[in-house]
């Protein structure tokens, strides 16, 4: 109740239902009017966020602000509570940057089978989940926006997917239902066990976190497991990752980037922002497994990237080790390590997206994500391919770039985990988590090695153009035109298809690009705003 | 005072030309070349500046010191983390080291902290700036000369390039990650710098990727001195555990009072920080990315050889010296062998060793450097703390030199080669600035007394014995002997005996031995006059653009000459600046405050005072030298002239010397080990393997649940829906007909009809565990 402006929240979060309500009366043809209403709400929005942005008292970052409290569903004393403090701002600013730009994205990238109206309105929907997510203080009210996400991106993989999109997009559904479900247990435990149905706040995040801690160790953990499986999946954790890798080898382009730039931080936040502060008892019993299963996540993620041979399943191999490394901050309990696990959920969102956009650039140019028959890129694409090569260092954890942060503290963190944790156990999972930032730069620069640098592959050569960079030297110009034109009469009719970067890739890369930057450059800026939250959300755990 | 203050400057301006180059080089009529030499040159004043103000502020009276000392104690908060607003430049002299406490010979000298806030967490804060003592200002006038130099040579060297531009900003980017590691106030800034390095050194020994073993090189390269890395994360995070701090002025005045937990947690900090620096600066057993990394164009090997890059890692000891000091017990009292110097030990022997198979002159100058950098690290394993940073200094500039000697060569002379036996030979008569310039950098490696290396070097070998470290005395010596034997060779096989292939054409011989396809640096055959076409370092004939001196009449051009004959000055004079036997002590005075210790045996952490120099005692070692030299000479002649000799073809006669040929030849067979059996086996089965368990074992859980899930959903609808619901229904179907429009309006109700039993379901489930648990 810091600000007037407590109207900002909730219209930020539903005004894209406006937007969908505008466009259910365009007909199906009229595609440029479609989907300029849908961008014009995505820009809305994002102007609202902004507004959100300014109007955020910096100072008081560990205060839900805009804060509203409004009954909703009596029966069960569930009420409309939303606010924003400095863990759920990043995020929620976030979800709204990377709606606007895959939309506009989307402007001459609709997948087949067309029907940008209907990808569009999914899009919007898919805004209000995730904005709502953030957003929302009451674990009601949680629930029902963390499930309204999961079936537009069902709609997303099932409908514009790949070829295996019939199985990939219903693993996803099942599987993250059967997390959902076991969450929704153990939010109801919760209730029940702290008398919600006695109180008029009886799913209110805030009560449940005075409550909570009183509950005893055994109840604790019990209802930990519940939601640590709902979360999990979502986030996923090794085991529970399966599902990622065809999901987002599946999805279209939008669907992978908007994956993995928020879906999978709505589990990760689910753990800093309901399961640990509520039960912290049951987080400190869980932490150790926690740790070790982020820590097996780092390596087996890592490894399974090694082995793939399709890009796109590369990058979706590789959200499970950057995640672990988010779960091996949460895990520490501490201060630093969840500072870290926060800007490596928005750092991981900026550098994945990226690399999916750039998956998807390469998938339309050559028609296959294979990384054998890839080669060459930085020739035919110089742009593309340092694009690609920014985003593989940033992902790899380059100081300097937004990765970095994400890793390097939650290693720091790892040394000297929260009162009453195994020294030692976190330990040997920080030296682990260090040799995993190896194999990272494995995968990524093999990747890179193998798909940017060298010659352009016989099928691909003599597409797009070859004296891209050559102001000075004229050596190699007859050796590239003979190679050109041959190639060129050979395979005539791929010749439009390998270009560099277009306009409206660079209208929607070049704001992300500029934040991996920025954050990386000058990272005082999002701790500044997580740090006081989170010291706020561990306020149960004592520090080492 | 103000370039004590504004040092910040130094590595911005080079990262800021970076961008600028990047965006706006292709359209300027140098390509961007003008941005770099631009920014290099001011920052290269400023350091210079900084460099002036530093020694004034040494020379200042003690006095003035002693009250700032007191200051600095008695107002701990103005210690060192200052931060500073946009507005106003405030900069604090803090306290550094533990050298105030003690009384000592050596003076202590305060650095100059300049710092912001980077990030924060809690309680922790970790900052950004400037922190400039005497190390940093050496190291910082060093990178940003070499890389003006190396900027000029690379004008002309890499002109009509096909990334020309790319090739400016990857090297203005280099000299910015060392310019900030080397200036960093607090680790995360260190591992700013070392990590943008990393980066850079993949891009430039990539450079031109589009052959396989360049992009090859780049990644081994990186991925080796990352695999080192793994130690600079463990290790600090081990030094924020330890101190609660990543400031490095205060986690080595902590190290040096004592004031830590325990000595075995600190030992094993310093061993994992150590292992970085083995990766960084090639030490063994990770130094075999180095050779590799002379894929990359000269003036790159030139600069990551000499002063940057490389040189991180011995940077990285000297830096945190108190550390590794008092965490490995350097200099206590009996101790003969420590992990630094140990490694640095092996180092020199083996990299040596490896410098006398080589046919690559780039790559004998890699194995030297590897070696050398052995002797910087051994100085420090034995407490030798300033000699071994004076051997930072000299070692920069005469070996600077000899790489871009080599590359004046293949630019000029050998038709880009850089193959000593197929493509050199007696070019000494026609280049005599390359030539004059090699003898007096080769001359200063080898340790000839009143070269550079002479006094640093000797003086490293001298504390080794002094502090009681007699083995590693004994490893310096037969270094030194190797060193001139190995370097007498290639010097013989350049620019003596008959010219060959190259050379000979260059030379106007057109001798048998011309060869017209040959082998190139990587190893890789190309046809000659084609070799412009794939990525050859050097891109254009040999042709002389430019004018060239007037007493250099076939040398090559004035931008490569100017820098060589600079740095070949430097090979001499720089060793003046500590000259043990002219009772030369500048350097000392200098820097030797950054040491971070006191000096001298009343304390446990005390690191030794310098042995006085005797020239008995440096007798050996330039006996040995000579010795080396006459050797090499001798059998360089004998095996490498056309005229038969009897030790021609040892290696295939005796079989022993055979395998230890062939023992050398393949680099102690380390690569068969790293790439074929480790990297081959991550890559291949493990990972294969760990893909395999995710396809059969945890997606086949997932799929079986699946699966199961549909046959009991098939079950149930089969026998309970069709038989045993349906049946009811299809029994009360007749009067349900009747109803059933009426009915119809509800099938829109479903979803919350479904909904409702999700809940419901969730709430008994939820309501079990409640009685479980009650």
């Amino acid at each position: 109740m810091l600000s007037d402006q407590n109207w900002l929240l909730s219209v930020g979060t539903f005004l894209p239902l406006v937007g969908v309500v505008l466009m259910f009366f365009v007909p199906k043809h009229d595609e440029v009017t479609a989907k300029g209403i849908a961008v014009i709400t995505a820009a809305a929005t994002l102007v609202i966020g902004i507004v959100t942005l300014i109007n955020f008292d910096y100072d008081q970052s560990e205060k839900l602000q805009f804060f509203v409290d409004h009954k909703w569903i009596d029966v069960i004393s569930s009420r409309y509570i939303v606010g924003l403090d400095g863990l759920s701002l990043p995020l929620y600013i976030l979800s709204m940057i990377i709606t606007l730009l895959v939309m506009l994205y989307s402007w001459n990238h609709v997948p087949s089978p067309g029907n940008p109206k209907a990808f569009y309105i999914l899009m919007l929907v898919l805004q209000v989940g995730m904005a709502g997510t953030f957003i929302a203080q009451d674990l009601i009210l949680f629930f029902v926006f963390f499930e309204l996400v999961l079936l537009p991106m069902y709609f997303m993989i099932g409908v514009w997917g790949g070829e295996n999109r019939q199985y990939a997009s219903l693993k996803f559904f099942l599987y993250t239902m059967f997390g959902s479900a076991l969450m929704l247990v153990a939010f109801l435990a919760l209730f029940f066990q702290t008398k919600g149905a006695d109180s008029d706040h009886g799913f209110s995040i805030l009560r449940l976190i005075e409550e909570g801690a009183g509950l005893s160790r055994n109840v604790q953990i019990w209802i930990f497991t519940g939601m640590f499986i709902g979360f999990a999946v979502k986030v996923p954790m090794f085991p529970f990752h399966t599902w990622l890798p065809d999901a987002h080898t599946q999805a279209p382009t939008q669907g992978s980037v908007i994956l993995a730039a928020i879906l999978l931080k709505l589990g990760t936040y689910g753990f800093i922002r309901i399961a640990i502060p509520i039960l912290p008892a049951g987080a400190k019993a869980w932490a150790p497994w926690i740790g070790i299963l982020a820590v097996i996540g780092i390596i087996y993620g890592a490894l399974g990237c090694l082995a793939q041979t399709d890009m796109k399943r590369l990058i979706a191999f590789s959200s499970v080790a950057h995640m672990g490394y988010v779960m091996l901050g949460l895990s520490t309990l501490t201060p630093l390590g969840v500072n870290a696990a926060m800007f490596g959920m928005v750092a991981h969102g900026l550098i994945t997206g990226m690399l999916f956009f750039v998956a998807g650039s390469v998938k339309e140019r050559y028609h296959t994500l294979e990384i054998k028959r890839l080669s060459g890129m930085l020739k035919q694409m110089p742009k593309l391919g340092w694009i690609l090569g920014f985003c593989a260092m940033a992902s790899l954890g380059l100081p300097g770039l937004a990765g970095f942060w994400g890793e390097f503290p939650a290693i720091l963190a790892a040394y000297s985990p929260a009162d009453g944790l195994s020294v030692t156990l976190f330990r040997v999972l920080m030296v682990i988590a260090a040799v995993g930032t190896v194999l990272a730069a494995g995968y990524l620069l093999w990747l890179y090695q193998r798909t940017a640098f060298g010659e352009p592959t016989d099928e691909f050569a003599g597409h797009g153009h070859h004296d891209h960079d050559d102001g000075h030297g004229a050596h190699d110009h007859d050796a590239s035109v003979l190679a050109h034109s041959v190639g060129a009469a050979a395979n005539d009719d791929h010749q439009s298809d390998i270009h560099d970067v277009t306009v409206i890739e660079w209208i929607a890369w070049t704001p992300l690009l500029i934040g991996i930057l920025v954050l990386g450059v000058y990272p005082q800026l999002m701790f500044k705003i997580l740090d006081p939250a989170v010291q706020v959300a561990l306020k149960a755990f004592k520090a080492p | 005072m103000w370039f004590l203050e504004h040092a910040w400057l130094i590595p911005l301006i080079p990262a800021i030309a970076f961008f600028g180059i990047i965006f706006f080089g292709k359209k300027l009529p140098k390509g961007g070349s003008e941005i770099a030499l631009i920014a290099m040159v001011a920052a290269l004043v400023i350091a210079g500046g900084t460099a002036k103000q530093w020694i004034d502020h040494t020379n200042a009276p003690a006095a003035e010191h002693a009250a700032e000392v007191v200051e600095g104690e008695t107002a701990p908060a103005a210690d060192n983390v200052l931060a500073v607003e946009e507005d106003g430049a405030v900069a604090a002299a803090a306290v550094e080291g533990a050298g105030a406490a003690v009384e000592g010979e050596g003076h202590h000298v305060e650095a100059i902290d300049h710092t912001w806030t980077w990030w924060e967490s809690g309680a922790l804060s970790f900052t950004i700036g400037s922190h400039i003592d005497g190390l940093a200002v050496m190291l910082l006038l060093l990178v940003t000369f070499i890389s003006t130099l190396v900027l000029l040579y690379s004008t002309e060297y890499v002109r009509g390039d096909r990334r020309f531009t790319h090739f400016f900003a990857s090297l203005v980017l280099f000299s910015s990650g060392m310019l900030a590691m080397v200036l960093a106030p607090d680790m995360s800034q260190l591992i700013l710098g070392w990590e943008i390095m990393g980066l850079c050194s993949f891009m430039l020994i990539g450079h031109w990727w589009e052959e396989t073993a360049n992009s090859k090189a780049a990644l081994k390269a990186f991925f080796t001195v990352r695999t080192g890395d793994i130690g600079l994360l463990v290790g600090t995070a081990m030094l924020l555990g330890i101190f609660k701090t990543l400031d490095i002025s205060k986690i080595n005045e902590m190290a040096a009072a004592g004031e830590f937990e325990s000595r075995t947690v600190l030992t094993w900090a310093a061993v994992a920080l150590f292992i970085a620096a083995i990766g960084k600066s090639g030490q063994f057993p990770l130094h075999t990315w180095l050779p590799d990394a002379m894929a990359g164009p000269t003036p790159v090997s030139s600069l990551l050889h000499s002063s940057t890059m490389v040189v991180a890692g011995v940077f990285l000891v000297a830096r945190l010296y108190p550390v590794f000091h008092v965490g490995l017990q350097i200099n206590l009292l009996g101790q003969h062998f420590n992990l630094i110097a140990v490694i640095g030990g092996i180092t020199i022997l083996i990299a040596a060793g490896l410098a006398f198979v080589q046919n690559d002159i780039k790559k004998v100058l890699a194995y030297s450097t590897v070696s050398q950098l052995g002797y910087m690290m051994m100085g420090l394993g034995v407490g030798a703390w300033v000699p071994a940073v004076f051997h930072i200094f000299t070692h920069a500039f005469f070996k600077c030199c000899l790489f871009l000697c080599a590359g004046s060569v293949s630019h000029t002379a050998s038709h880009h080669s850089f193959d000593m036996k197929k493509d050199m030979g007696g070019l000494a008569r026609k280049m005599p600035v390359t030539f004059g310039t090699w003898m007096v950098s080769t001359a200063a490696l080898c340790g000839v007394p009143f070269f550079s290396g002479f006094f640093s070097k000797d003086e490293i070998i001298d504390s080794a014995d002094h502090n009681g470290y007699k083995v590693f005395f004994i490893i310096g010596l037969i270094g030194a002997f190797m060193t001139t034997a190995y370097m007498t060779r290639a010097t013989y096989l350049t620019f003596f005996g008959k010219a060959r292939g190259g050379a000979a054409h260059f030379l106007g011989e057109h001798g048998d031995a011309h060869a017209d396809v040959h082998a190139d640096a990587h190893g890789a055959v190309h046809v000659d006059v084609h070799a412009d076409v794939h990525g050859h370092d050097d891109h254009h004939a040999p042709a002389h653009h430019s004018k060239p001196l007037p007493f250099a009449p076939s040398d090559s051009p004035w931008q490569l000459t100017t820098p060589l004959l600079i740095l070949g000055v430097l090979a001499v004079a720089s060793g003046y600046l500590n000259a043990a036997p002219f009772k030369l002590h500048y350097f000392e005075r200098w820097i030797e405050s950054s040491i971070g210790l006191p000096f001298g045996q009343e304390s446990v952490s005390a690191v030794p005072e310098a042995p006085t120099f005797e020239w008995i005692k440096a007798l050996p070692s330039i006996g040995l030298v000579a010795l080396g030299f006459v050797i090499s000479l001798g059998l360089s002649k004998a095996v490498f002239s056309e005229k038969a000799s009897p030790i021609k073809g040892l290696t295939q006669r005796i079989k022993p010397l055979g395998w230890a040929h062939n023992f050398l030849v393949n680099k102690y067979y380390l690569d068969h080990l790293y790439e074929k059996v480790i990297v081959r086996g991550i890559t291949g089965p493990i990972s294969s393997a760990a893909y395999w368990v995710n396809q059969n074992v945890l997606d086949g859980i997932v799929n079986g649940a699946g699966k199961g899930g549909r046959r009991t959903g098939e079950l149930v609808y089969k026998y309970v829906d069709q038989g045993l619901v349906d049946g009811i229904v299809n029994g009360s179907g007749s009067t349900a007909r009747g109803t059933g429009g009426a009915l119809q309006p509800m099938q829109s109700g479903k979803v919350n009809q479904y909904g409702a039993l999700l809940f419901s379901a969730a709430a008994i489930g939820a309501l079990v565990l409640v009685i479980v648990n009650s």
